[in-house]
């Protein structure tokens, strides 16, 4: 599947989908160095933003379908559970990635080949 | 520069290191797939610097798609950034410009997780110099996996699944950042509607569920405002 594009039309989309970007990126950052205050209903929406765009990034990695048949990946939720538990006890990141990867290999390579 | 925060930033990364090092293998990898070469993979990955958008950028420049197309797939997969950069600038305001726009150009979604999770929990800790030891090093770790991609073009023993330690950091985040009955349900819901919406093109299932989120944690906020104030 290599292109045709040539060279220079693909150095042309590097640099306008690279400079698009860093707009993006850079809004509301930019923005907020001309306002002295944050609007109090913006800044009561933001308060929501962490919690929700991590669950949005997380929970869809433990909960995917198997494709093709249609079912819950049951190892990446197994894993999601018990990291989920660890986290929520300890709040520590290295505890909950190696409670996560140590339930994700169990699962996958000791529990389900014996299944 | 306070030097033990930027030096606490690139501890705190190294963990989600795990997941980003296959992950700049792969980018390196498509862009030999596309028909492109060690420049063009290394343009990619400084100039537009954002793994999903790389990837899905060179999945269409290899089939031909038209050009407008790939621009704005994108800038679609990317517009998750937008929320990003309004919940972290009011930790930046009072950066100079030409600091903002690093800050900016290095803006990741493990970059904002991990700074967002030291601002929000820490009101003493709002160092810049944390975010830019998190973030220099995914920059630095982005750049050499990519190359390694392209040169080696070996691929990670798949099974491993070693990228599955992104979301698990991530959900070690989120499990403080739900502190309170309407961070939580912005957390229940974003989560659900992301798994509903993850068949949705261009990555828009993170889009709907985070905007679904935030909208039912202002909601329920309303609602218990209101009824408190009732008694």
């Amino acid at each position: 599947m290599a292109t045709s594009y040539s060279g220079p039309v693909i150095w042309g989309l590097i640099f306008v989908i690279g400079v698009l970007t860093f707009l993006i990126r850079m809004s509301f950052i930019g923005l907020f160095g001309y306002l002295d205050e944050i609007p109090p209903q913006i800044q009561r929406g933001l308060r929501f933003v962490p919690a929700a765009v991590l669950a949005a990034l997380v929970v869809p990695s433990f909960v995917t379908l198997e494709p093709g048949t249609g079912g819950v990946a049951v190892d990446k939720l197994a894993a999601g559970i018990v990291a989920a538990g660890v986290a929520w006890r300890t709040e520590n990141v290295l505890t909950t990635i190696g409670a996560g990867m140590t339930t994700l290999w169990v699962v996958r390579f000791v529990l389900l080949p014996a299944v | 520069m306070d030097r033990s925060e930027f030096r606490q930033g690139v501890r705190d990364v190294v963990p989600l290191l795990l997941g980003i090092i296959p992950f700049g293998f792969i980018a390196g990898i498509a862009t030999v797939n596309a028909g492109l070469g060690l420049p063009e993979a290394v343009g990619l990955s400084t100039i537009v610097f954002a793994g999903a958008a790389q990837l899905a950028a060179l999945d269409l420049i290899g089939r031909d798609a038209p050009l407008a197309i790939i621009v704005v797939t994108a800038l679609v997969i990317n517009l998750r950034m937008l929320m990003y950069s309004a919940s972290i600038a009011p930790h930046f305001q009072r950066l100079s410009s030409r600091t903002k726009a690093a800050v900016a150009y290095l803006l990741t979604d493990q970059a904002y997780a991990l700074a967002i999770a030291r601002y929000r929990t820490d009101d003493s800790a709002r160092s810049v110099a944390y975010y830019f030891g998190v973030a220099a090093t995914l920059w630095v770790v982005w750049q050499l996996t990519t190359i390694a991609g392209v040169v080696l073009g070996t691929s990670v023993p798949e099974s491993l699944g070693l990228e599955f330690a992104v979301p698990l950091v991530f959900l070690a985040l989120l499990v403080p950042a739900m502190e309170d009955g309407p961070t939580t349900i912005a957390g229940i819901l974003g989560g659900t509607v992301a798994v509903v919406t993850a068949g949705l093109p261009l990555n828009l299932g993170l889009l709907v569920g985070a905007s679904v989120g935030v909208l039912a944690g202002l909601l329920t906020e309303t609602a218990t405002e209101g009824s408190s104030n009732g008694d």
